[in-house]
């Protein structure tokens, strides 16, 4: 009893914080200075139509470097401690009921047509909604169909490994590949930019995208498969 | 407080972050209390995308309808859309890891209660 | 045009804020993970009014789609251990 009163005294304060808050928020009528920068250059500087892809790729480059380094350890954390279960789950199996004739056929017609969409998103990053990122997860589902479909299936860790490190130091290369012909690591200048809104435009940016999508697909892929694949001891 | 878009979002984001964070004090259960995280921070998102909105404007990205040259007084504020991105991302490697974990603790005792785990319990 | 964003979105934000409290609240834990899922649905959406598309696809594919199967992998290895 006496917990949940110190839960609901913390609550109190921390809303008293967030409403002083609230009470206190005007929104601003006009862009600040660092977006102001980011609307006027893109397009000039970049060639790229959809700035959050511009900040995301290249002007906070470095950040989504580290952010797929945490997923990658995420993943790698995630097999790790999940690692010994796979190795007596050949044994003690459950029989799974076979999954029904819609699934399966559903998911035959359907998986194409997922990863078809998956890479779509990632390649038109820099002209319409999406990148890398949603991408990944649209592709990411593809793999989560076909494992409702076929719950025994195991996955070739060999392959999504090799895919998420081959993509993730292309990603490298390409950046260090900026530093020798254009401003800086990962400057997407070291293609032509083309014009605004073109398919091939914006440098590098598409490119540098495309890995990041099949690497956060092969991560997200990954952590479904080590998790799906625990069997109850 | 009049009422408009941005602060209709910031209320509601508050108040998941709030009822998020009492699930997690006072669930139990430690599946659940993972599920009252995922809550509290969609919460944390929305406020932080509330904040980028500007009334009247449309999303960053440039075409027929936002001309490259008026872009500065037609879009709302990217920055925050890119924080709240790659939060998302992580947020779902750090769910990932926490689910992880719960099951290794399952594994331990068979139990999903957090007051059977009293091994650093002072 | 501007009243009807303001109502859908105080519709999207009351509903959000029901499946949050059924998300902690919820009698069983697979209702829980669903309202959850629901919860990060009613945001992309939310997201889409206030004018992020890229955030409202990212949290429809994310944190509605992969993050309600994680649960559910996991959910399904715990048999037994999910009553409180």
């Amino acid at each position: 009893m006496i917990k949940r009163f110190l839960a609901l005294l913390l609550l109190f304060g921390i809303g008293a914080i967030f409403i002083t808050l609230l009470l206190g928020y005007t929104p601003d009528t006009e862009l600040n200075l660092t977006a102001r920068y980011y609307a006027d250059h893109t397009a000039q500087d970049l060639g790229a139509a959809n700035i959050i892809t511009a900040i995301i790729v290249t002007y906070r480059g470095l950040d989504t470097l580290g952010e797929v380094t945490v997923l990658f350890l995420t993943a790698a954390i995630v097999g790790l401690v999940l690692a010994h279960n796979r190795q007596h789950s050949g044994a003690g199996q459950r029989e799974l009921p076979p999954s029904g004739e819609l699934l399966t056929t559903g998911s035959r017609l359907l998986v194409p047509l997922i990863l078809l969409l998956g890479v779509y998103i990632f390649i038109n990053g820099h002209l319409t909604p999406g990148g890398g990122f949603q991408g990944g997860a649209v592709i990411a589902s593809a793999i989560l169909l076909i494992l409702l479909t076929e719950p025994t299936k195991r996955f070739s860790h060999r392959l999504i490994a090799a895919l998420e490190s081959i993509s993730g130091l292309f990603f490298v290369v390409i950046g260090v590949f900026g530093i020798f012909l254009a401003g800086g690591f990962l400057d997407n200048r070291i293609l032509p930019t083309g014009t605004v809104g073109a398919l091939f435009s914006a440098g590098a940016i598409p490119i540098i995208y495309s890995f990041v999508g099949l690497k956060v697909g092969a991560e997200f892929s990954s952590m479904l498969a080590n998790l799906s694949e625990t069997e109850e001891p | 407080m009049a009422l408009t878009i941005s602060n209709i979002a910031m209320t509601a984001g508050f108040l998941l972050i709030l009822i998020g964070l009492y699930g997690a004090l006072t669930n139990r259960n430690i599946l659940r209390m993972i599920v009252c995280f995922t809550v509290a921070s969609t919460g944390v998102h929305v406020v932080l995308v509330a904040v980028g909105y500007l009334p009247g404007r449309t999303a960053p990205i440039m075409d027929a309808a936002v001309p490259v040259q008026e872009a500065a007084a037609r879009i709302i504020d990217p920055v925050p859309q890119a924080l709240v991105l790659t939060a998302i991302v992580i947020g779902v490697g750090i769910t990932a890891l926490m689910l992880a974990y719960a099951y290794k603790l399952y594994e331990t005792k068979h139990t999903l209660d957090i007051g059977k785990y009293m091994e650093l319990k002072w | 045009m501007s009243t009807l964003m303001l109502a859908m979105s105080l519709l999207f934000a009351c509903a959000m804020i029901g499946a949050a409290l059924v998300a902690i609240r919820g009698k069983s834990l697979p209702i829980a993970i669903l309202a959850a899922g629901l919860v990060s649905l009613l945001a992309s959406i939310l997201f889409l009014i206030l004018a992020a598309p890229d955030v409202a696809m990212t949290e429809a594919a994310i944190g509605s789609g992969l993050t309600v199967f994680l649960f559910f992998f996991v959910l399904g290895r715990v048999r037994g251990g999910e009553h409180d």
